[in-house]
């Protein structure tokens, strides 16, 4: 899609108000909106010249209207991005938000709440973002996550047909997340398979983190598109390095100095965890780098591996605590030594059963060359 | 004429064409003997190297910076890794340079009625059905079917899967990502899919050299041509004059 110019369709009809005017009308100081600028501008991975653009654009350019929706999810994308590290930076985003729909922290409810999505289509058709939290149960008619009276599914697809970009929070709208681990029995569906017509960008991560959230709204603000994403359709200034490439504890993995028990001495050291099954080695995300709370601490850093929660399927590779992870599909679950130890086993024992018979066979041909003679 | 021609004068690998009189054929080339020892070694620092990173020696203790274990062991693993992708695209370039056997490991003849019939009296020899196996110049059909479905087929697959996991350690901006790992990640799944199915193209291989090298002796000893011994000098050699 021409992505380009997300905002100067928006321009075009009605005189819309833009973020900054919004920030002013609820109450956030001028110094705090350069504050949140800057910030955001770190947290892009932009330089400082860049803190005046983003400035500009958020006074300037008009507000782009994002609809919030819930599908089958745990609320933990909304929990993680109320909580990111700039206070600012949730509630410029927010009131953003807010005014237009999101079930779960918006004022309105009922059926003033479902208007409010009907308006918005109305006003905005084809210029507003469908941000989806959660998936899509599509089994026994959808009826496992129902909204307003009626299946998620109706409100998603409705929605999705007017908006102009789709961005999928967390791993559930990504790739299905927990309620699709098998055998998915309410086949919870993840947002680019069930509308494959628009633009989607995926912002995985159980949940992800905050400041990966605002970014890229604020990203999309700033520079009027879409954030150049990876073949998979994540945002490459997130998502385009594993935990393992910068973990702090990498020194010790290169070192091969493990923890082998989680109360042994070598975890009080603050050993790599590879060994008790940390996924950093195979996990795309900032977690390493941004880090949670404010910058506080990741899983890593308080002595937990990683498990992986931005990748497709992460509930599915068996324990969070095994390095070598499981195989299905054979009718059994294992990992792939006990499969190649029992293949190549089996075929040992095989060689031993042959080798035997061929020998006995030579020595019978050998006497009865011997008999012939 | 000499007892000892040259493989390229007969280049049938079928065993109809061996004369009883003919005392030895030179069968592989001297790269592909060198390509077969050469790679043989890559694939056993693999495999071994290949278990530890899946399944690390035990800790060390003391200052990380004393230490580069893990570090070596991926190094040999990516130097391994590299001769044995290097030695894949030199033999397959050979099979079009070199003499006629050099190209039996790459195209068995699957679509020829004869040839699985000689596959099916192969196998009738290793089931202790036949009395004798025939003469072969090249592989037995057996063997070719055998080495193209696990050693060839397994290979390119190590080498994609182990180059996608590479990639990765190079960057998701480098050239390397790009080749190998944008487009063969999703198709598994997602990166630790990659790394268990590469894991299990280890077993796979391992499978194929066992057999391999129990095949490869016992034929030695009970077939009635050489074997060990022509991958190591070249020539095959009868060990009668019947048909
Ligand atoms: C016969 C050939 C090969 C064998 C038997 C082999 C075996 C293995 C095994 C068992 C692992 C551990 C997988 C896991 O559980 O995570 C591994 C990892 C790996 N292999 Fe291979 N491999 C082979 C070829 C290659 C090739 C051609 C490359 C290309 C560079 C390669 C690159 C890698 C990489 C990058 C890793 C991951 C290292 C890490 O996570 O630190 N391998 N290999
Ligand atoms: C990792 C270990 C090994 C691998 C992957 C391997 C692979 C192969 C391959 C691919 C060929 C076909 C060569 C061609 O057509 O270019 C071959 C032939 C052969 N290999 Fe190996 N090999 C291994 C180890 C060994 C060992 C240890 C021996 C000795 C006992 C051996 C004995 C032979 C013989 C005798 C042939 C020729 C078979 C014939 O004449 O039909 N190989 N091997
Ligand atoms: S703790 Fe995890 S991410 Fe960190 S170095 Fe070890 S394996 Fe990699
Ligand atoms: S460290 Fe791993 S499991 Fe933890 S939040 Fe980050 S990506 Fe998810």
């Amino acid at each position: 899609m021409s992505n380009t110019e997300l905002a100067q369709s928006v321009d075009s009809k009605s005189p819309i108000e833009s973020f900054y005017d919004v920030m002013r009308r609820q109450g956030i100081s001028r110094r705090s909106f350069i504050k949140y600028c800057s910030l955001t501008a770190t947290a892009l991975g932009l330089g400082p010249a860049f803190v005046g653009k983003i400035a500009y654009a958020m006074e300037n350019k008009p507000r782009i209207p994002v609809l919030w929706l819930h599908g089958l999810e745990c609320t933990c994308c909304s929990e993680s991005f109320i909580r990111s590290a700039h206070p600012l930076a949730k509630d410029v985003i927010l009131s953003m938000i807010s005014l237009d729909y999101d079930d779960t922290i918006m004022a309105a409810a009922g059926q003033q709440a479902e208007a409010i999505i009907d308006e918005t289509i109305e006003k905005y058709d084809g210029n507003f973002i469908l941000a989806v939290e959660g998936n899509t149960p599509l089994n026994q008619d959808g009826m496992s996550c129902i909204i307003a009276g009626k299946p998620f599914h109706h409100q998603i697809e409705r929605v999705a047909k007017h908006c102009k970009a789709i961005i999928s929070w967390g791993s559930c709208a990504s790739w299905g997340c927990v309620q699709a681990a098998r055998p998915n029995p309410t086949q919870a569906t993840p947002t680019h398979k069930l509308i494959t017509d628009k633009p989607i960008i995926k912002v995985p991560g159980c949940p992800p983190i905050a400041e990966v959230m605002t970014g890229v709204i604020t990203y999309m603000v700033t520079f009027d598109k879409m954030p150049t994403l990876d073949r998979q359709g994540r945002p490459k200034m997130f998502y385009s390095q594993r935990i393992h490439d910068k973990c702090y504890r990498r020194p010790h993995f290169d070192a091969g100095q493990f923890v082998e028990e989680f109360d042994d001495e070598n975890a009080k050291k603050g050993y790599c965890l590879y060994k008790v099954g940390c996924k950093g080695p195979t996990t795309y995300n900032a977690c390493s780098t941004i880090r949670w709370n404010e910058g506080t601490s990741f899983p890593i850093q308080a002595g937990h591996g990683c498990i992986g929660c931005s990748e497709d399927g992460f509930w599915d590779k068996g324990s969070f605590y095994d390095r070598l992870t499981d195989v299905h599909g054979f009718g059994v679950e294992a990992d792939a030594d006990e499969i190649g130890l029992a293949v190549a086993g089996a075929t040992g024992v095989a060689i031993a059963v042959h080798a035997a018979a061929s020998a006995l066979k030579s020595a019978k041909n050998n006497h009865d060359n011997n008999i012939g003679e | 004429m000499s007892t000892k021609k040259m493989s390229s004068a007969i280049g049938d690998l079928d065993s109809s064409g061996i004369e009883s009189t003919i005392e030895a054929v030179y069968v592989y080339e001297a790269p592909v003997r060198l390509w077969h020892w050469v790679n043989a070694g890559a694939i056993t620092v693999l495999a071994l190297t290949g278990y530890f990173i899946g399944s690390p020696l035990p800790s060390m203790s003391g200052e990380a910076s004393d230490f580069y274990v893990m570090g070596y062991i991926r190094f040999f693993h990516f130097v391994a890794a590299y001769v044995f992708a290097i030695g894949m695209i030199g033999r397959i370039y050979w099979a079009f340079v070199g003499n006629g056997h050099a190209k039996q490991l790459f195209v068995p003849p699957l679509l020829k009625k004869s040839w699985w019939r000689e596959v099916w009296h192969e196998a009738r020899w290793y089931a202790f059905l036949e009395k004798e196996p025939n003469k072969y110049v090249g592989h037995n059909p057996l063997a070719s079917l055998f080495m193209f479905l696990m050693f060839v087929v397994g290979s390119i697959f190590m080498i994609f899967t182990g180059f996608a996991l590479y990639a990765e350690g190079q960057g998701t901006d480098s050239w390397w990502y790009d080749a190998f790992a944008g487009w063969l990640i999703p198709l598994f799944g997602q990166s630790q899919d990659v790394h268990t199915w590469h894991h299990l193209g280890m077993w796979f291989i391992l499978t194929f050299v066992i057999i391999h090298i129990y095949a490869a002796i016992r034929e030695d000893v009970m077939s009635r041509q050489s074997l060990v011994s022509t991958m190591i000098s070249g020539w095959r050699t009868w060990k009668d004059d019947r048909r």
